[in-house]
């Protein structure tokens, strides 16, 4: 038994035998051949060429069809690779003279082009050697006559062992057969986690071990809620995980997905539940959740990964198409949130010591009007379409949001002139997630038309805690008194202001603190869209009035543990045989 | 059959790697001539995408472009515009 331990990114419990990609180890057979083989050897040669192209091809559009055709263009290397001229004359010189069979000529071609571009040590021609390596594989499956992952034939549901996954990769795996992923490499935003996100099964990432230690067939637990994943356990554990698996379908079980997207509570406090969005594969989930639109619509995902800025009309795309999906409930569109721990392409933001409190978000954007005016211009046409608010990130001060507002203003301005269509009366918010904006809400309030506090940064600000230092992440509290007043006093200034507040930040999905922050008065909560349900539930069976009174008697508290004990304490008196359902977990 | 070649300074932001590349590549192929690319004496195949990578041409490198065929002045005159423009 070897315990492995990776990222958590994306929970559940999964058993099962793993099927390990890009390690099928072709065993290419060296054989000389007579100078009459020869010509069958080129034609073998060609056929499987001419197969792999129908296969990519087929492969593209379906990509393009489901992805969109961006994605799509993964592929063009691919085909270039397929039908390129230096390449398959070396391998027919070498059927030619050295008089090997086609499989051996070719995996030596393709072994010697990929050291060329290896040696060259830069980071895009390694990508390529992965193309290359992958058309390579697709020709001799068909050379050798393998079939494409035979994950078809299995007779049992797998768990996906890989170095890593690619969008191409994923796209042709038969997602029915899948119980989880577990990968070496990757993090809480790769695209294998919003894959396992998407699909509802765990997924452990981050391994950087695991393809050396996981064989094919291999029994393996996957556990998405502590991101370990255990290879060939012993009997008892694999008994303890059985019994913890049963558990937790039980709980989801008990957890049914309301259709009714509107939610108030028992004494008929309506709230918005809505849902946040990182990637726009994850929009779908928000109607299969019945979550109430979305209240984080992230937009670094346009910009990461790009070599070149996007352009106003692909935003515009964008944010359409997000706001067509969950019409008639509103898009909340947070401008780009850049820097900190992430990163555009290198040359426009440099590197720094203490990036959370460096260049990014709202100070990025004021200081690049050209990009920041090229969104707010794609965010305002999209408000034609749809219904669409949007939020300024990182605001530490009222003349930043002044300056923000300036710079939509003059879009609006120059959209007019153009003739072209938007949401004149556009709602433009303000996260709170600095404290100066929490302590100055009130200044802020009067000029917002409502606010979004973001706990995760509030909260390391607020306690001077870095979440990612392990020596320090125990400090990371948001029961601790100081956040707690802080919200409970930008709230107040916003409904002082007649403006709403909502929360997009983790803690607004965490059941006990989403019971503390109803009685506070919170109107909105944004959280990952799998967690709606339960928090709906979780509203409907309360008394305002009682969360009310638990939220008063928070706020005398000293400490984050008393804070917690009582939470638990109320919390199960009120929901009694809910309790465990609804807020363990 | 007329021959054409020149040094180029290439000003592609990517230099010939991946995208830039494929694209050099699907423009070479569109003709008859012979494209060859030459970069410190080493000269390849400007119709082969492994070829062309396997050069590793940064922004700002010098190429020799050397085309030669029926339609070579049309190709070289496209294939020069692509390597000297700053965008890709």
């Amino acid at each position: 038994m070897i315990k492995l331990k990776g990222i958590a990114a994306s929970s559940g419990i999964a058993i099962s035998k793993a099927y390990c990609i890009g390690k099928e180890e072709f065993s290419v057979p060296q054989k000389k051949i007579s100078h009459a083989d020869i010509s069958r050897e080129i034609y073998r040669l060609e056929e499987a060429l001419i197969e792999t192209r129908r296969e990519l091809f087929a492969l593209q559009k379906r990509i393009a069809d489901e992805l969109g055709f961006d994605h799509a263009r993964i592929f063009e290397a691919h085909l270039l690779v397929l039908e390129d001229r230096v390449l398959i004359e070396d391998i027919i010189q070498q059927i030619k003279y050295k008089k090997v069979n086609v499989e051996y000529a070719f995996s030596q071609s393709i072994q010697k082009f990929v050291k060329t571009l290896l040696k060259l040590e830069d980071e895009y021609l390694r990508e390529r050697v992965i193309d290359i390596e992958d058309v390579s594989r697709r020709v001799l499956r068909k050379l050798l006559k393998k079939e494409t992952l035979s994950l078809e034939d299995l007779k049992e549901k797998v768990i996906i062992v890989a170095h890593d996954l690619s969008p191409s990769q994923t796209a042709t795996l038969p997602k029915e057969e899948l119980l989880g992923f577990v990968t070496d490499i990757g993090g809480r935003t790769s695209h294998t986690t919003i894959i396992a996100r998407s699909l509802g099964i765990p997924a452990v990432v981050g391994i950087e071990v695991a393809t050396r230690n996981i064989k094919p067939g291999d029994k393996i637990i996957i556990d998405g809620y502590e991101g370990t994943v255990i290879v060939n356990p012993t009997s008892k554990v694999l008994k303890d995980y059985h019994k913890k698996l049963a558990k937790v379908t039980r709980e989801i079980k008990a957890i049914h997905i309301p259709r009714v997207v509107k939610v108030h509570t028992s004494d008929k406090r309506e709230v918005v539940v809505s849902g946040n969005v990182e990637f726009p594969e994850e929009i779908p989930l928000i109607q299969e959740y019945a979550a109430e639109g979305i209240g984080l619509y992230r937009t670094e995902y346009i910009f990461l990964g790009k070599r070149l800025l996007p352009t106003e009309d692909e935003q515009f795309k964008a944010y359409v198409s997000a706001a067509k999906k969950v019409k008639p409930h509103s898009v909340i569109i947070r401008t780009i949130d850049i820097g900190g721990d992430k990163f555009l392409s290198k040359p426009i933001v440099p590197a720094e010591m203490r990036p959370f409190l460096g260049w990014r978000a709202i100070r990025f954007c004021l200081a690049r009007p050209d990009i920041f005016k090229t969104q707010l211009r794609a965010i305002l046409r999209a408000s034609a379409e749809g219904n669409i608010k949007v939020m300024f990130p990182m605001i530490s001060g009222l003349e930043e949001l002044r300056a923000s507002k300036k710079l939509l203003e003059e879009c609006k301005k120059e959209l007019k002139k153009e003739g072209k269509k938007f949401d004149t009366r556009i709602s433009v918010g303000t996260m709170i997630e600095v404290p100066s904006a929490a302590l100055t809400a009130d200044a802020l309030a009067k000029e917002s038309d409502f606010f979004s506090i973001g706990t995760n940064d509030l909260i390391q600000y607020s306690l001077a805690v870095d979440r990612g230092n392990e020596k320090v992440a125990y400090l990371y509290e948001p029961g601790h008194p100081a956040v707690l007043r802080m919200i409970k006093d930008v709230i107040e200034d916003a409904h002082r202001n007649n403006i709403w507040v909502g929360m997009c930040g983790e803690m607004s999905g965490e059941p006990l603190f989403t019971l503390l922050l109803l009685g506070m008065g919170l109107d909105e909560f944004s959280m990952p869209p799998p967690r709606v349900s339960r928090v709906k539930e979780l509203i409907r069976n309360v008394n305002y009035s009682d969360a009310r009174k638990i939220a008063e008697r928070v706020l005398s508290f000293t400490t984050p543990r008393e804070v917690e004990r009582y939470l638990q304490a109320e919390a199960k008196k009120l929901l009694r045989d809910n309790f465990e359902r609804l807020i363990i977990i | 059959m007329e021959k054409v070649q020149k040094e180029i300074t290439v000003n592609n932001p990517h230099g010939l790697h991946a995208r830039p590349a494929s694209l050099f590549v699907q423009i070479a192929n569109k003709f008859d001539s012979v494209v060859h690319l030459e970069r410190e004496g080493e000269a390849v195949d400007g119709k082969s995408i492994i070829a062309v990578l396997s050069l590793g041409i940064n922004k700002g490198m010098k190429v020799k472009l050397i085309v030669e065929g029926n339609d070579s002045p049309l190709a070289f005159k496209e294939l020069k515009e692509f390597l000297e423009k700053e965008h890709d």
